[in-house]
């Protein structure tokens, strides 16, 4: 039988890796390969999934060093050597092992305020949006998000500067913008312009990359930066 | 800062040219109140933008706190603009 030789992160911050001897099987993920290795070989290993098909992120960890969902990466694609290393996703501290705390990620996402706020009331007639609106056809591009923050994790920037609010909640931040309904559009734009907002990005691409939705942050990031210069050109960022 | 920037280029093409000598430069640009605007302009611009690419830099590869990083940009900023507006006196005052 052949097996798969697997270094897991256990404990926090301070904690190191533990070498895992796991069965290779012919198909097989990585979320296969972790729940192997709670159930036979160490009960205390700590993770997180949920739908197991690809859906909810929320099995994300880091990968032989890149952020991905587990239960869609075949270890076969990322396993050449039979090698692997399993690490908790990066820029966020660890609870424990293969869990880290999303906290600061949804403190971000708050933020950076992508939030919808009606401007009309219950009685009023509806705003008609056709989809082939150019705001609504770049809201839908961007709505897709489901928090896995992968390419939180993805971003060298938000690595470097802790307070830069990241990929995600900006990406959000862009599809509020472009609801023409919102009522707080110019809130967005004053929420992501700041020391810690979309001015940061160097358009490394790396959230794009990752991204297992298939979403482009970085070009809702540039998004951003054009509406940003433009309000405060027009003097509407005070 | 983009069109000065081509602008720049475009005179250095040109001034170089059949050669190039100081003379040449100072006979053009002494007393000359377009190179001077054009000039100051230019390095108050490359003081400003160079200002906030090194802040980055430090921001984001250094472990200096905001407060001390704002300080050092603010003195490159400072003497950038004394070096850049200096040399613009030194060539087009008359």
């Amino acid at each position: 039988m052949k097996t798969l030789d697997v270094q897991v992160w256990r404990g926090d911050e301070t904690g190191g890796f533990e070498k895992f001897e796991a069965p290779a099987q012919e198909n097989q993920t990585v979320l296969d390969v972790v729940t192997w290795i709670q159930r036979n070989a160490d009960p205390s290993l700590s993770y997180r999934f949920a739908c197991r098909v690809g859906m909810c992120g929320s099995c994300a960890m880091t990968v032989n060093g890149r952020p991905r969902w587990t239960c869609r990466t075949h270890v076969s694609r990322v396993a050449k050597d039979g090698r692997l290393k399993i690490e908790p996703l990066l820029n966020l501290p660890v609870i424990k092992d293969l869990a880290s705390d999303l906290k600061p990620f949804f403190d971000k996402w708050n933020a950076a305020r992508g939030t919808f706020e009606a401007a009309i009331k219950r009685e009023d007639p509806l705003v008609p949006i056709s989809p082939d609106q150019p705001e609504r056809a770049a809201a839908n591009a961007a709505i897709e998000c489901i928090n896995c923050a992968v390419c939180y994790s993805a971003c060298d920037m938000v690595g470097w500067k802790p307070s830069y609010l990241g990929p995600a909640a900006l990406n959000r931040a862009w599809a509020a913008w472009n609801d023409v309904r919102n009522d707080n559009r110019l809130d967005v734009l004053k929420a992501v312009s700041d020391d810690a907002g979309c001015h940061n990005c160097h358009s490394h691409q790396s959230c794009s990359e990752h991204c297992p939705v298939g979403l482009n942050p970085t070009l809702s990031i540039a998004g951003l930066k054009r509406a940003t210069s433009k309000a405060l050109l027009k003097g509407n960022l005070k | 800062m983009a069109p000065l920037v081509i602008a720049h280029l475009v005179g250095i093409i040109m001034a170089v040219q059949g050669g190039l000598t100081a003379e040449e430069i100072l006979g053009r640009t002494q007393g000359s109140l377009g190179w001077m605007c054009f000039y100051s302009a230019f390095v108050i611009l490359v003081a400003v933008h160079g200002t906030i690419g090194l802040r980055s830099i430090l921001i984001e590869w250094t472990p200096l706190a905001n407060r001390i990083v704002d300080a050092l940009a603010a003195v490159w900023l400072i003497s950038a603009l004394i070096l850049g507006l200096r040399a613009v006196v030194a060539v087009t005052w008359s």
